[in-house]
């Protein structure tokens, strides 16, 4: 019994986080934003947004979950959670788990079909960004970066299989979001065909979504923790009635409930992935219970987060916002928190 | 590597120890009338004569070295490790078997002993705790003295070979049955607050102290109030050094917190059953699917207890301690604990007006927000020493 993580992983995380740390800070996030408010597909990407993806190549983080063979680093979800972890707490304004997790691993072990220039090379390379819409049901509406990203994963409505398809082939049409980065767009079509079929074993088909859901509780784990560093900063700043507002209790309550739904989050996360990368027969199980708990985890440090800072907090001016809307978005797809507790029960027999 | 299985000498320990707990549980109630199974009636350890019941089953905790297990083997334990310990914990509350009426000595107090007590009082005092035969309470709370512990007023003063004690501790846990206190005295009659305190090691038997059972929340005499009158206690009742208390009885409070007082095997088998009670109550309507929620939510919460403790584990087994995130430990476990009961007692539904199982652990639940230091406190904790925010 072992539950930590290697040095080798801890090291990987920390080079992440000292490049995100760098590369993508609130104001490249908030340059992912449109500044007319019509929907960001209309627009060129920036350079510096363009950039973090870039780096992300370069440092061999988009091929993590690549076999070394196809040249990617050939690592397991437990290597790349704690990078998923540093993506969401920069808020990188990209398609970071649709691509990284669950698009480069999936095309690896079933093939990528041919055509449209969607290679596993291209995403290794960091020049093919996938959006996907694997969350079982879903209806293809508000699909996160489908509106900037070269393929969208979707099931076939009839036969459950995987298909990658290109923005043409998805019907994508770009609409407005809450989170302003994260370029969504809806599927008005899906024309699934042989030609674009990535896989329809069901074994994969269901990993792929454990994948996306894990690497979307890992973004919810480090975006919490990014709003509460963030308010942790603010509350010891800021001076009412003589004194720094974290001092009265009433804010120190709040902030320790937001540390302790985060701190007792994170080892499920953690199982999560221990269970996805040595195939338990619990992983989904494990995964949706990770989700459901980063999920209601992330959108109440947001709650505290927002209260504690007051009026400031309630602005586009100051960053919390990006965060705090990444979360909500984060925490409304790859499954809610309801939906994922469904499954445990069901997991559990009841 | 993260590696979330146990090793073959575990998985025996964990037969060795469901094999042993299955057998003697049997032993002592049918020894005693008791039933069996989900059907056993065993009077609460905090009342006169189930207290009596529950010492035999200590004893037999003892005679097989599961009291203390972690302990030395030369005090009564064998040695085992904390990866033990959590198995073992696990087994004992999936077996049903009774909370341990030793708790406060073995848990809060023995902690304290390895680290501050001499040779003299460690083979005094710890091999006559493992086998049930001091059984201590914690003394610390006064009538004035709660969230606020500095605030003690209760006097240590120096005479020859020893100490005087005069003053009143409250609230104590078991104090009626008990045997020993351990509890904080202000010895330096000119101090304050935290400076100026004695941890001392005081039997009840003597003479000038009184102990007066009354009933806790739950109707059980499990609280009492003990009076000190010039009570004598010797030198060597002293743990630790003199004036120095706060520190000793700090180090109790890390392990209490931390890790020792409440094991994940509690509320994982709380959460068994609680899931066992709604598969056995009717499902129909929104209600249902609520209660089905909130049933599922539980299990979680007692799962992620467990997976946190796996990790302070690993923690302390490479070198690690248990530092002021003890405190989000124990706001966790004392609020899932409520979360669980308060499930259970709404599936009851009208049963739940009935004193039997359910209801009277629910009012137990409702005890743990409040003991081991308020989760108001614990959160104050967390927020100034964990997270920085300013003190006051």
């Amino acid at each position: 019994m072992r539950f930590a993580f290697t040095e080798d992983q801890l090291g990987f995380r920390d080079a992440v986080r000292s490049m995100l740390d760098k590369e993508c800070p609130a104001e490249v996030v908030r340059a992912a934003w449109p500044d007319d408010g019509t929907g960001a597909g209309a627009r060129a990407e920036p350079a510096a947004v363009a950039a973090v993806w870039a780096r992300l190549a370069d440092i061999g983080v988009l091929g993590v979950a690549v076999p070394e063979a196809a040249g990617g680093l050939g690592l397991a979800e437990l290597d790349w959670v704690l990078l998923a972890e540093e993506a969401g707490y920069a808020a990188v304004p990209h398609p970071f788990v649709e691509t990284v997790a669950v698009a480069a691993p999936l095309l690896a072990s079933a093939g990528a079909p041919t055509g449209g220039g969607r290679s596993l090379a291209g995403i290794v390379g960091g020049t093919v960004r996938i959006a996907a819409a694997l969350t079982p049901g879903h209806d293809g509406r508000a699909v996160p970066y489908a509106a900037r990203a070269d393929g969208v994963l979707v099931h076939a409505r009839s036969t459950g299989a995987v298909h990658l398809l290109g923005p043409d082939e998805a019907g994508v049409h770009s609409v407005r979001t809450v989170d302003g980065a994260i370029d969504a767009a809806d599927l008005t079509d899906r024309r699934c065909h042989d030609g674009n079929v990535v896989t329809a074993a069901p074994a994969l088909v269901d990993q792929a979504f454990d994948r996306g859901a894990l690497g979307a509780a890992a973004q919810l784990l480090g975006l919490a923790r990014h709003m509460l560093d963030l308010t942790v900063g603010y509350v010891v700043e800021r001076r009412q009635f003589g004194v720094p507002v974290g001092s009265f209790q009433a804010v120190k309550h709040h902030l320790a409930d937001a540390l302790v739904h985060l701190e007792l989050a994170r080892p499920a996360v953690h199982r999560a992935a221990y269970s996805a990368a040595v195939g338990s027969p619990n992983r989904a199980r494990d995964v949706s219970m990770a989700k459901a708990m980063a999920s209601d985890a992330a959108r109440l440090v947001g709650a505290k987060a927002l209260q504690c800072h007051g009026a400031i907090g309630y602005t586009v001016e100051y960053d919390l916002h990006l965060y705090l809307k990444r979360a909500w978005a984060l925490a409304a797809t790859w499954g809610t928190a309801a939906w994922h507790r469904d499954r445990v029960g069901r997991a559990m027999g009841i | 590597m993260t590696n979330l299985t146990w090793s073959a000498g575990e998985e025996r320990f964990r037969a060795e120890a469901r094999g042993w707990l299955e057998e003697h549980l049997a032993t002592w109630r049918r020894r005693h009338g008791l039933g069996t199974g989900a059907d056993a009636q065993v009077p609460s350890g905090d009342t006169r004569e189930g207290f009596a019941l529950h010492l035999e089953w200590e004893r037999m905790l003892f005679e097989a070295r599961w009291a203390a297990l972690s302990w030395p083997e030369a005090y009564g334990g064998r040695a085992g490790s904390l990866w033990e310990w959590l198995i073992f914990e696990e087994e004992y509350y999936r077996a049903g078997a009774p909370p341990r009426v030793t708790q406060n000595g073995i848990f809060l107090l023995a902690p304290s002993v390895f680290e501050f007590g001499t040779p003299e009082q460690q083979q005094r005092i710890l091999p006559r705790m493992a086998a049930a035969e001091d059984l201590w309470c914690q003394g610390w709370s006064e009538p004035n003295a709660g969230s606020d512990l500095a605030a003690l007023t209760s006097r240590a003063t120096k005479v020859d070979g020893g100490w005087l004690l005069n003053g009143q501790k409250t609230w104590t846990t078991r104090g009626a049955f008990c045997t020993h206190l351990f509890g904080l005295f202000r010895s330096d009659p000119g101090s304050e607050r935290h400076k100026g305190l004695t941890y001392l090691l005081v039997p009840l038997d003597g003479d000038g102290v009184t102990v007066r059972g009354f009933g806790r929340l739950d109707g059980d005499e499990g609280f009492a109030e003990v009076f000190f009158t010039d009570a004598f206690v010797p030198d060597d009742a002293v743990l630790g050094k003199v004036d120095q208390g706060w520190s000793v009885a700090m180090a109790t409070t890390g392990s209490e917190r931390g890790l020792t007082l409440r094991s994940p095997g509690r509320f994982l088998a709380t959460a068994d059953r609680l899931v066992d009670l709604y598969r056995r109550c009717a499902h129909d309507g929104p209600a249902s699917a609520a209660m089905r929620d909130r049933v599922i939510e539980g299990w979680m919460r007692a799962e992620a207890y467990q997976l946190f403790t796996l990790g302070t584990v690993t923690a302390l087994t490479e070198g690690g301690a248990v530092g002021a995130e003890s405190s989000i430990n124990k706001i966790w476990w004392s609020e899932l604990d409520v979360a669980l009961h308060e499930a259970a007692v709404d599936l009851l539904g009208s049963a739940a007006v009935v004193d039997a199982a359910w209801t009277k652990a629910q009012q137990f639940a409702l005890a743990g927000p409040i003991y081991a230091g308020t989760n108001e406190i614990q959160r104050n904790i967390a927020a100034e020493r964990v997270l920085g925010l300013p003190r006051r």
